[in-house]
């Protein structure tokens, strides 16, 4: 987010929607997810001319074209290093990267990485759909053991990196999952755009061409109640209607699952969230779905100073009191003068 | 280099020691032998000589002791007259150890002056220089006059009222060193007795110490003067123009000029660099310019830093980067998007001897291809090359004025050998530069916007983001001509490419001139970048004794000078020397179909002026 963005000229969806024809394939997520923004922007309150998406290369980093504000398309893997030059040159811009599983954590996973340590204000959405599609559906670093896929015909071997441990094991201060077809990803958009600092979204997203479904398990709106577990700040972790929660086993020191009698959570032992508790926050990350409910949300948010004002800061220090005197500065160092008698110090 | 307002040089020098002389230092990496070099420099300078430097260290940060790969030398040609290159073989070689010597000794001129530190060459050194005797005994050096002196112990003796242990004791022999160096000059010690107390102003015994070492190897001079061969001799002036001068190195003017560029064009700088040898140095001094608007990033890698650079162009910002040839690779996708979203950005290339990781702290030419032609797709980018520190300041001028006006990225080449040289620079008057203030487009002009419009020069609006009423995307993927939104069509695509190449082809750059000699005759030799110096003397020299020769160097390497080629073909032969395997060469034969020849040396170190001079000699024969 960004403080100076705040505007009073009103927006509507439509001020957020382009001319460009939308080339996603029929029924994808990305749709979804692009409407979530849309409708999300007008919220907000920021002026689409402050506003910049900026992109790397996949499916969701055509994203960019298709928001009516300033937007850069990038190279693969690269959008979180434009965006720092971006933000640096003028802080006051609100950055959006888009990024997907294969562009922010295979071949960008090293900016990715250092965006997050170094805490540059901006929101970082990752559209994880577990496959790589523009390039038509090879493996991802994020697909489940056994994908098969025109490189893994015998199924993949390699262990899937998770995208919010990730943030999290990169210092990440905000950290919060969503879906694409969810209704509370609006909500998750603007908690991301409310924290101040590299804000990190997983959002899953249905490829419905080269991994069709592969959320269903959770997303699937029947049961939905039973496997997902929207965590909200300050309420009990609980889910399926209230009658189960999440608990700690403080001598395993990891979370459990409890069954809530008669809505008593408290005598459950069930956590209630603190979205600034990092510890229960790795956790949370590393919960694993099956056991567990798939946790969506806020993970975590505790905002620390970000990049780009301790920079200006700094300049602003190092610069304090001296003049921008070039001529000067080109006769600093080992100089002499040579007159008609000869140099001379 | 070439300060001096008439050039004396004629010919073949008579004596050894005459109007120009060149001096190599030679130690261990810890010997401090950079800093004596620097210093000897700044003494030159006030001496009023012209001069110019070769510092040459090993890629380790601290090699093993008294090893032959530590051995650190630093070089200065200094003299009455025009001084071109950093000297051919010296005539004086100061070796701190066994190991300095065996490296260097090989170069020194036939009847040049050893002076050797014979307190180092013990067995254990000997040894590590892989000496089966100590050479300073076995007569081996006999074709060179040798003046042995236990420098470590007479240092010791110098600092011992100060109480410094054995190891910070011994660190004072580079001060020595260089006393016996200023006495055999002729040159006044105060400047250096000052630098000495200001350096170790929080360590008054050490400034102390350091003195007493530096005036005792004066006095040392003074009194061996009749036993041996140490004569002193004096360097008269060179006729210098009156003005403010000061020592500039490579990577300074580099700083310097983008810093001067960056206010010309009125424009914010902002730097992405990664550390790489010698590139870094730029970072360094970038670094510390706050007050000057300049931004600069240590990224996480050469492509973080290419990208910051241009998305900081693209948020309005002079973007630059910097590295050396495998970081260059590195960023030659985003080179592509900078040049397919049309943003300005400088990138300086420090060449250093490749493939891979090849030569870290060694010069060479050989990334020319990759500047001209190292990209995927036609992706044509201007190339300017700096010849000299001084030079660089002017390239880094010229460069970010190509960036800003045509709106495309430029490379910047410099190498090694310019980027830690130094030479005299007469500081320039900056009110006497034409500036070239940015416009950036902050309405709907008339007839609508077109983010990928046009202007006389084929330049795309620049437009930063913020704008109200501008609102655009940008990408690498192909552009429709004017709109910029996504066009895949064949014919636009054609229509892209032609027009990106216009653009680069279209950009004025000065006429070449011929730098000696004259238009037309039997043979150019036709240079660029750092091999000016001994090209320039040689053909000067050669000259000198009647040969028809005249000296070409090309800064725009891309596009080159409209003229360039109509010159080339007013001359019998053209000879192209490079540190390279002959890159500049093939773009001549390939742009102008003219016979260049080539001269390659790829030894990490730079041409001599004997190497150019029979190069010449060979073609006229």
């Amino acid at each position: 987010m960004n403080e100076m963005t705040t505007i009073a000229r009103p927006t509507t969806l439509k001020d957020w929607e382009t001319d460009q024809e939308v080339r996603w394939c029929p029924g994808c997520g990305d749709y979804a997810i692009l409407k979530a923004v849309q409708r999300t922007m007008p919220e907000i309150g920021t002026a689409p001319e402050n506003t910049v998406f900026v992109s790397g290369i996949g499916c969701s980093s055509r994203f960019p074209y298709y928001m009516e504000t300033y937007g850069f398309h990038t190279i693969h893997g690269r959008a979180p290093a434009f965006a720092t030059g971006l933000k640096l040159a003028n802080p006051e811009l609100d950055i959006w990267i888009v990024t997907g599983d294969g562009d922010g954590l295979s071949i960008g996973g090293n900016h990715t990485m250092h965006l997050i340590r170094r805490n540059l204000d901006c929101q970082i959405m990752l559209f994880n759909n577990e496959i790589y599609g523009l390039t038509k559906g090879q493996y991802s670093p994020t697909s489940r053991v056994g994908t098969t896929s025109p490189s893994t015909p015998y199924g993949s071997v390699d262990r899937p990196a998770q995208p919010a441990a990730f943030a999290l094991g990169a210092g990440a201060r905000f950290v919060a999952r969503g879906f694409d077809v969810s209704k509370e990803l609006p909500n998750v958009l603007k908690a991301a755009h409310a924290h101040k600092g590299a804000a990190f979204i997983e959002i899953f997203q249905n490829c419905i061409v080269y991994n069709k479904d592969v959320f269903e398990d959770f997303a699937a709106p029947k049961g939905a109640e039973d496997r997902q577990l929207w965590l909200k700040q300050g309420e009990p972790m609980v889910y399926a209607k209230g009658t189960k929660g999440i608990a700690l086993d403080a001598e395993a020191l990891h979370l459990k699952t409890v069954d809530v009698v008669d809505g008593d959570w408290e005598a459950a032992g069930v956590i209630v969230h603190d979205v600034t508790n990092r510890s229960v926050a790795h956790m949370l990350v590393e919960m694993r779905f099956g056991e567990f409910p798939m946790a969506l949300g806020i993970l975590y948010d505790d905002p620390r100073p970000t990049f780009e004002a301790d920079v200006v800061r700094q300049n602003k220090a190092a610069a304090e009191g001296k003049k921008a005197d070039l001529q000067g500065l080109l006769k600093k160092g080992q100089t002499w003068t040579v007159t008609e008698g000869g140099p001379e110090l | 280099m070439a300060t001096a307002v008439e050039d004396r040089a004629d010919g073949e020098r008579q004596s050894p020691l005459s109007d120009a002389v060149v001096v190599r230092f030679a130690g261990d990496s810890g010997d401090g032998m950079q800093l004596t070099g620097g210093q000897f420099t700044l003494s030159s300078a006030l001496a009023g000589n012209d001069f110019a430097t070769f510092p040459d260290f090993p890629a380790e940060i601290r090699a093993p002791q008294g090893t032959l790969f530590g051995v650190s030398a630093f070089q200065i040609n200094f003299g009455s007259s025009a001084i071109d290159t950093a000297g051919d073989a010296p005539d004086v070689l100061v070796a701190m150890n066994p190991a300095a010597l065996k490296t260097n000794v090989p170069q020194l001129k036939p009847g040049g002056l050893i002076i050797a530190d014979e307190g180092e060459f013990n067995d254990r050194n000997l040894a590590k220089a892989k000496y089966d005797a100590n050479p300073l005994e076995d007569g081996s050096l006999a074709k060179w006059q040798l003046l042995k002196l236990n420098i470590s112990q007479l240092t010791m003796d110098a600092v011992k009222p100060f109480g410094l242990g054995n190891k910070e004791a011994l660190r004072c022999k580079n001060m020595w060193t260089l006393g016996l160096a200023l006495w055999m000059f002729d040159r006044d010690r105060q400047p250096l007795v000052d630098w000495l107390n200001a350096k170790f102003a929080k360590a008054p015994d050490l400034a102390a110490a350091n003195v007493a070492a530096l005036n005792a190897g004066h006095a040392y001079g003074e009194t061996a003067e009749l036993a041996g061969p140490l004569k002193q001799h004096h360097v008269d002036p060179a006729p210098v123009a009156p003005g403010l001068y000061r020592t500039l190195t490579g990577a300074e003017g580099i700083a310097l000029g983008l810093v001067a560029g960056a206010q010309l064009s009125k424009l914010p700088m902002f730097f992405g660099g990664y550390p790489i040898t010698p590139a870094s140095a730029i970072l360094h001094h970038l670094s510390r310019l706050k007050e000057y608007d300049v931004t600069t990033f240590q990224a996480e890698d050469e492509i973080a830093a290419i990208c910051s650079a241009i998305g900081a162009s693209y948020g309005g910002s002079l973007g630059v980067t910097s590295s050396s040839g495998p970081g260059i690779a590195l960023k030659g996708e985003a080179m592509g998007l900078a040049i397919m979203t049309e943003l300005p950005l400088v990138i300086v290339n420090s060449q250093r001897g490749g493939p891979s990781t090849g030569l870290p702290t060694k010069t060479e030419q050989s990334d020319l291809y990759q500047a001209v032609y190292g990209r995927n797709g036609d992706a044509p980018m201007p190339v300017v090359a700096a010849r000299s520190p001084g030079d660089a300041f002017e390239c880094a001028i010229e460069a970010v004025r190509i960036a800003v006006q045509y709106m495309t990225p430029v490379m910047l080449l410099t190498d090694g050998y310019i980027a830690n040289a130094a030479e005299p620079w007469a500081v320039p008057d900056l009110t006497t530069y034409e500036a070239f203030p940015v416009e950036f487009l902050t309405e709907v002009p008339e007839g609508g916007f077109k983010p990928y419009g046009r202007d006389e020069k084929l330049a795309r609006p620049w437009v930063k983001p913020g704008t109200p009423d501008l609102l655009h995307r940008i990408g690498g993927i192909e552009k429709e001509v004017d709109t910029g939104h996504i066009n895949y069509a064949p014919g636009n695509h054609q229509a892209m490419t032609d027009i990106r190449k216009a653009k680069i082809d279209g950009i004025k750059v000065l006429d070449q001139v011929v730098e000696l000699g004259a238009e037309g005759g039997k043979l150019a030799v036709v240079g660029w970048g750092s091999t000016f110096g001994p090209i320039h003397q040689a053909v000067r020299r050669q000259r000198a004794q009647g040969a028809d020769v005249s000296h070409i160097h090309i800064r725009h390497i891309w596009p080159l000078p409209a003229n360039l080629g109509e010159l080339l073909k007013s001359y019998d032969k053209v000879i192209v020397p490079e540190m390279n395997t002959g890159q500049l060469k093939t773009v001549l034969r390939d742009q102008y179909l003219v016979d260049a020849k080539p001269v390659n040396k790829v030894s990490g170190q730079p041409f001599t002026i004997a190497e150019i001079e029979s190069a010449i000699e060979e073609a006229l024969a």
